[in-house]
């Protein structure tokens, strides 16, 4: 059946901001499904509201709408483009939930637009767990009889909850009804903790709902991803066994494809229940993921859920498998059948088989905890983790290995080295699921520990764990041998050992053990990801590495740049770095080179096979980087390797690539250097005539304390070589400065402290440009809304800067050269600014492409990135502008007055993590970033613009009600305008004591409230947090109190906080943003606010 | 670690790796299997007599050996080679380990190796004779021994797999239909679908004659899977054409497709280097529908994909394609227009893998009802 000739235009709905549970593997997947929609000749229409997606570039839609993902503004785009089929699978849970609430009220009927992939029927038989259930066990013509599910009752109120778990019996598991990720799901194991799991989980059910479960706690867990078309042709294209047991969310979860431990007759039990639940829920077209449970006792299997979506896994699935399943789920959405889709990598075949693996894939996820000390870290349904990797090996020690150096986390790979501990502590502490328990699990088999002990705490399979125990023995092997011989070397490379830990186990330099091993020609082959097993030859080289004998890297002629990725995602380290790379391999490519990504991320559009010419799935280490260059210069020349555009990561590796001999194209590592660090950086600024804030540079508390006395407090403290702000603080006195020395563990003579002078009020600036060695190009000027202080990457900002001057903007272009000389880049540089009192100073300069790339591109219609590579491959700004990668003149620093005000807004996870009693983490902005993603709002006017960045992130004003006010001292002054504004503006005003009088005083009409810390016993009337939790307070202005003083505000304000986060109440915590806030009110309370595609910005 | 294993090719091809399963010396065709799971019935069908099987997948033996999956009584395999065994089995139905088991029927394995480069050196030059010793490490000595062995074509193997005596299997519930199935190297699964629709089977040996199977008073007939070259195996055509003759209804699988096309007149001939794995799209031609299949075979019949044959028992047309080459996977006898046989060249009976083309079994169950 060819493709469907009924429509012509399809709505494709994106997933929004990158939030935990719901990361670029949507971009991934919806940037398949634009490209090939329009192959097919549809005109597609996109809805996302992230920038820093290649989904939004223009070219991958006819028309692209960076518009929040709300009923409301996407039937604004319904009305405006009038499509035929509204495509919603394949951005995630939010795109799913929008496309049912515009069914439901009647959009989708109004406008006669088909919901094509999965109906809202299908939808809801697959999301509605009690009617999923019923779904399951109705099957009872599968051979084996109907499948179970898990005993369960679902539950409206907290009565029904208790009643349900005493019937069910404790532990029992809480499932709220359509969130994404977990939220707000958990394990009880008492009423206590049902009370406070199950209340969180009501109110995050869009419908107030959660189901109360019997406890499979320990089980093996296992995904299907099912694939189906139009002809009811069904194929299972990957199965996924979790390393870590039921009880932790398959996000979180280490999880390896294929399936492991299961026999052919389980493994064909489960494909024929999970093709039968995709026909039976009614998917009739597309992806969707089915989970399962197996007692590892007696094999009793129990259908878990399914997501009749394309999913976080089903991204893991087409990178571990080679098919693509977002790209065959948007042909099987217009009409063709499996069998007449060719298999992109074969050629030859069709898609409707199901691949088959000759090597295995480990997925670890990447959590940041140490961004949120207070959050418990203990690993439940509720997923937490920010990112993943993926290993991938010709066998299940190699991938892993792979896996965890991957990671970038410098203790993720085992220590074999370390004393151990204590057997008995070690099995006490792995029975608790949590980041890093893999490394406590090899410690406890070092110290001892049996097979069988590590499953009784663990519930690991024993065949995973004891594929641990045969790692530890070669390396008890590579340890104990009187000679390294070859074969021994090769023994430990073939069981995933890096040349580091060999090094560390022979108490050798890992300089020396590369050097022996390059001596004795041991180097890693190339092996093809290629679906069949080599049934049939691949055709895209998607190659990982291995210990073995023969590698399939072709040959080639044309010269070849290898671009490093940035490996997982982490808080100040996402997607927007990803986007850089895969704009130099688009600009590359079409520059005539051969283009190979480097990069371990499976959530990203860059480790497509279709993104760059070449793609090797590898951990971005020295080790395997060298190895990957090596391997390519075999394969013909090479004309360089670009390490400034994926982030900190390929940036950390450039100098030893370099001493390595790889050429670094663009800028040189000496000149990263030159930035990086303050001595050398500061000669430059002086040479240049500009201020950085007054600085120093300690090594120990006294050393600090002397600089900050010398500055003057509050002054910002922060390690050196730090990306997202990781361990930044603002420090008001020498109290506060001992905690931090202290509590920064890795102070030391080589890792010094900044402390730099706190530029209090002053306004923040970003500048991303790019410069050739003679001209520089801005490419943006953004002005933040938030004052210094709070890190770029979580304050909201705007472009064109909203208040700065000609004045302003031609200092700041004046400065940026002469940094962008004086550092000596080639390519991207993101400069920092501070402005105060007409007065800039430089905070920090970093040459390489920045998280802001995306944005500017997007705000401003120039690929910054694909310019930079071009740059650092030798072409000038000069060319560029000739050749129309860049304007012809001016650049982003002069305004075109008819371009639009984009405005960014960060997006937080505060909502995903809580404390060990149960509550959230405080929410409190600051020098250290926190957000997961952005979004952007574009209009002809700023109060328009950020009205609707602040829809699009999910607190959307309100446009009247009562905003709750509490305040710091210091901010009174500031607030009392835009305060005033918002009783103009219809707001009712409640404050606290002190805030009320300051306020009263400036004859602002205003309603006090108590305070939890003044109340007293008898006090008859709400709190705040219970006005807040109630739902009787729309907007939140609370600004917390920085310095020692006033504790009790601190606290008061951390409850008023995180009431916020639980009742989803908008919380504004500073002046600027609040001010920002009455611009957006104002600009609702205007009208209509309209839709603009970025093609109709042009 | 074990000891060491060496494996030549018949082009000469050495590959050095560690023994797997018994000692000693073995020869047979190379063959590859794609399958991820089911190394337990791969291991245990008779067809796989003759063949050394490497597996694709790396990590073999995870799941053990228990007392239910095996297809026959025994291991048919000439040689296993595998990349990474499982040290350690786990699964609540093992019962012992696959090196165990290999060991104790004495077959000869080797692992440790490049699989995949051998995988791509059988794709691209075609199924060969191999030696696997841990005997021998003398690549030029093994080498010899390789290339005395016999080729796979002309090989008559069916016989050396087959029962010795009949046996028959009993119809669960109630009695429906009696079906002679003539084993040629039959797997356990098979009798067992066929007796889970009611059909009281009566296994008979591969050289039954057609009295024989009319003795039995059949209500259909059957013919199995199994080893060899089809070409070779002219007293089972024979006696197929006898059961055409009678107008018997027929379903063949693999090696029984391969003879209905024979009887029927048509050709065998061997593929370069086969099918064998769990993963192969078929479409049924007769509804359009696609089915991911099971499959185990060196050879296939060579039949015109469009349109039909006339043969003296009615219209040939071949029902079944094999999507990834275009492949012959299944025949279908009209007379009349009636269905009266049918043959596919994978395996419906699945074990291991997938279930969909479980329907054929149905369907045999339909043409047997209506011949009534």
């Amino acid at each position: 059946m060819p493709r469907r000739t009924d429509i012509s235009s399809i709505l494709v709905i994106g997933s929004g901001p990158i939030v935990i549970g719901q990361a670029c593997e949507f971009d991934y997947s919806g940037t398949q499904a634009c490209r090939v929609l329009r192959e097919e000749g549809y005109r597609v229409v996109l809805v996302n509201s992230n920038p820093a997606t290649i989904m939004t570039d223009p070219d991958f839609a006819d028309a692209t709408y960076v518009e929040p993902i709300t009923p409301e503004f996407v039937e604004k785009v319904i009305a405006k483009e009038r499509p035929d089929a509204v495509l919603a699978t394949l951005g995630g849970q939010t795109a799913l939930n929008t496309a049912v609430a515009l069914h439901d009220n009647g959009v989708l009927e109004k406008y006669g637009v088909e919901l094509i992939g999965a109906s809202v029927e299908a939808i809801q038989r697959g999301e509605d767990r009690e009617r999923f259930k019923e779904i399951v066990l109705g099957m009872d013509y599968i051979a084996g009889g109907a499948p179970e599910v898990a005993k369960s009752q679902i539950c409206h109120t907290m009565d029904e909850v208790i009643a349900a778990a005493e019937e069910l019996g404790y532990p029992v598991v809480v499932r709220p009804s359509f969130t994404m990720g977990g939220v707000g799901s958990g394990f009880a194991h008492d009423e206590r903790e049902l009370r406070s799991i199950a209340g969180a989980g009501l109110a995050a059910s869009p419908v107030t709902e959660v189901l109360i479960e019997e406890s499979i706690l320990g089980w093996k867990e296992y995904e299907l991803e099912v694939m189906r078309d139009k002809a009811d042709n069904v194929v299972i294209v990957c199965s996924i066994e979790n390393f870590d047991p039921m009880g932790v969310h398959t996000g979180d979860s280490i999880t390896v494809a294929p399936a492991m431990t299961l026999t052919d007759r389980e493994f064909q039990r489960m494909r024929d229940i999970g093709i039968a639940v995709i026909r039976e829920v009614g998917v009739e077209t597309g992806g969707c993921n089915i989970q399962f449970a197996v007692n590892p006792d007696d094999g009793r299997m129990i259908v878990i859920e399914m997501n009749p979506r394309v999913s976080r896994s089903s991204a893991l699935a087409s990178k571990a498998t080679g098919f693509p399943i977002a790209k065959i789920a948007a042909k099987v959405a217009v009409g063709y059948t499996l069998d007449e889709i060719p298999n992109d990598i074969t050629g030859e075949t069709p898609a409707s088989f199901e691949p088959t693996l000759d090597y295995v894939i480990v997925k670890i996820p990447r959590f940041a905890f140490e961004k949120f000390p207070a959050a418990e870290s203990t690993l439940t349904t509720h997923m937490k983790s920010v990112g993943e990797v993926m290993g991938i090996g010709r066998n299940f020690a190699e991938a892993l290995g792979k896996a965890l150096r991957s990671l970038e986390d410098p203790k993720a790979p085992f220590d074999f080295v370390s004393d151990p501990g204590d057997v008995d502590e070690l099995l006490t502490e792995i029975a608790r699921p949590h980041d890093g328990r893999l490394a406590k699990v090899m410690l406890a088999l070092r110290a001892g520990a049996t097979v069988e002990q590590v499953f009784e705490a663990t519930k690991i399979d024993p065949w995973f764990l004891d594929q641990l125990m045969l790692i530890l023995e070669v390396a008890r092997e590579v340890q104990s041998a009187k000679d390294l011989t070859p074969a021994l070397l090769r023994r430990a490379k073939r069981y995933g050992l890096s040349d580091q830990q060999v090094a560390s186990l022979r108490s050798l330099s890992t300089d020396v053990v590369r050097g022996v091993r390059h001596a004795l020609g041991i180097r890693p082959v190339y092996k093809a990801v290629d679906t069949c097993a080599a049934e049939f030859e691949a055709l895209t080289p998607y190659l990982y590495s291995t210990f073995d004998e023969e590698t399939e890297v072709p040959p080639r002629t044309k010269e070849a740049v290898l671009i490093l990725g940035s490996g997982p995602n982490r808080i100040g380290q996402g997607i927007e770095f990803d986007y850089s790379c895969v704009h130099a391999t688009m600009a590359l490519r079409e520059a005539g080179y051969e283009t190979v990504m480097v990069n371990c991320n499976p959530e990203t559009v860059s480790t497509d096979y279709d993104t760059a010419d070449r793609l090797y799935f590898e951990p971005l280490t020295a080790e395997d980087v060298l190895e990957v260059y090596h391997a390519e210069l075999a394969a013909g020349p090479v004309a360089g390797v670009i390490c400034q555009l994926g982030g900190q990561t390929p940036l950390k590796l450039a100098q030893t690539l370099k001493d390595a001999g790889v050429p670094i194209v663009g800028t040189s590592p000496e000149a990263i250097d030159l930035a990086e660090e303050r001595g050398a950086f500061g000669r430059v600024l002086e040479r240049a005539g500009l201020t950085a804030p007054k600085h120093g540079m300690a090594h120990s508390f006294e050393e600090a304390k002397s600089i900050a006395a010398e500055i003057g407090y509050p002054v910002l403290v922060r390690p050196s070589y730090v990306l997202g702000g990781r361990g930044m603080k603002i420090v008001y006195n020498d109290e506060s400065m001992a905690r931090y020395i202290q509590e920064a563990t890795e102070v030391s003579e080589d890792k010094p402290v900044l402390v730099d002078r706190f530029l209090g009020d002053a306004v923040e600036i970003d500048v991303d440009a790019l410069y050739d060695g003679e001209e520089l190009y801005i490419g943006g000027i953004m002005e933040h809304i938030e004052e210094a202080g709070i890190h770029s990457g979580d304050s909201a900002c705007a472009l064109p800067p909203i208040t700065l001057g000609d004045a302003a903007i031609r200092q700041i272009r004046e400065a940026t050269l002469a940094i962008a000389e004086g550092v000596g880049v080639r390519g991207l540089i993101n400069i920092q600014f501070a402005l105060l009192s007409d007065r800039l100073y430089v905070l920090e300069a970093n040459p390489r492409a920045s998280r802001t790339v995306p944005f500017v591109s997007k705000a401003t219609d120039t690929s910054l990135a694909k310019a930079a590579a071009l740059l650092m491959m030798g072409r000038s700004i000069a060319q560029l502008r000739s050749e129309g990668w860049l304007d012809a003149e001016g650049d982003g620093s002069t305004m075109d007055p008819r371009g639009p005000v984009a405005v960014k807004e960060a997006v937080m996870p505060f909502n995903r993590f809580r404390t060990s009693s149960g509550a959230f983490v405080d929410t409190l902005l600051g020098p250290e970033m926190r957000s997961t993603g952005e979004v952007m709002g574009l209009s002809d006017n700023f109060g328009t613009a950020y009205a609707k960045s602040q829809a699009a992130g999910g607190g959307p004003l309100p446009t009247g009600g009562t905003l709750f006010v509490s305040i710091a001292d210091r901010d009174k002054r500031h607030a009392i305008w835009p305060l005033r504004r918002f009783v103009d503006l219809g707001f009712k005003l409640l404050a606290t004591r002190g805030t009320a009088s300051v306020l009263r005083r400036n004859g602002v009409e205003v309603e006090e409230v108590t305070k939890l810390s003044e109340r007293t016993a008898d006090e008859q009337r709400p709190s705040i947090t219970e006005l807040i939790t109630s739902g009787e307070i729309d907007l939140i202005f609370n600004t917390p109190d920085g310095g020692s003083a006033g504790e009790s505000t601190r606290e008061d304000g951390y409850f008023i906080r995180t009431a916020a986060v639980l009742a989803d109440v908008p919380l504004i915590t500073t002046v600027p943003g609040l001010a920002a806030a009455a611009q957006g009110i104002e600009a609702k309370q205007r009208g209509e606010i309209d839709v603009r595609s970025l093609q109709d910005w042009r | 670690m074990s000891a060491e294993a060496i494996l030549v090719l018949e082009d000469g091809r050495v590959f050095r790796g560690q023994s797997f399963g018994a000692e000693g010396e073995t020869f047979g065709e190379l063959v590859f299997n794609t399958g991820m799971s089911g190394y337990q019935e791969t291991l245990t069908d008779p067809s796989y007599r003759g063949q050394v099987v490497l597996m694709t997948a790396p990590h073999i033996g995870n799941t053990g050996w228990n007392d239910d999956d095996a297809e026959s009584g025994q291991i048919w395999v000439a040689g296993f080679i595998v990349r990474d065994p499982a040290p350690r089995p786990s699964n609540w139905r093992s019962t012992r380990s696959l090196d165990a088991a290999l060991a104790e029927q004495g077959i000869v394995g080797i692992s440790d190796i490049d699989t995949r480069a051998l995988t791509r050196h059988i794709r691209d030059r075609g199924a060969m004779r191999v030696g696997i010793s841990t005997t021998t490490l003398d690549e030029a000595q093994l080498l010899e021994r390789v290339l005395s062995q016999p080729v796979m074509t002309g090989a008559d193997l069916a016989s050396e797999v087959s029962t010795k005596a009949g046996y028959v299997v009993e119809a669960v519930g109630e009695k429906r239909f009696t079906v002679v199935a003539l084993d040629l190297g039959i797997k356990s699964m098979t009798p067992n679908q066929l007796a889970a629709r009611g059909i009281e089977v009566h296994v008979l040996p591969s050289h039954a004659s057609y009295e024989d199977i009319a003795g039995v008073e059949p209500d259909g007939v059957f013919f199995s899977n199994g080893p060899g070259d089809p070409a070779a195996a002219d007293g089972p055509v024979a006696v197929l054409r006898d059961v055409l003759d009678a107008e018997i209804p027929f379903f063949g699988i693999c090696f029984g497709n391969q003879l209905f096309g024979r009887a029927l007149g048509l050709g065998t001939y061997k593929l370069k280097f086969g099918h064998r794995g769990i993963n192969q799209p078929v479409l049924d031609r007769t509804t359009g529908r696609v089915e991911v299949t099971a499959h185990n075979h060196g050879f296939a019949v060579d039949a015109p994909l469009e349109g039909s044959v006339g043969t003296p028992y009615g219209e040939v047309t071949v029902s079944h394609v094999g999507l990834n080459d275009q492949v012959v996977e299944g025949l279908e006898l009209r007379r009349d227009g009636d269905l009266v046989g049918f043959s596919v060249q994978y395996h419906p009976e699945a074990a291991a893998g997938p279930h969909d083309a479980n329907y054929l079994f149905d369907r045999f169950v339909d043409v047997m009802r209506k011949d009534a």
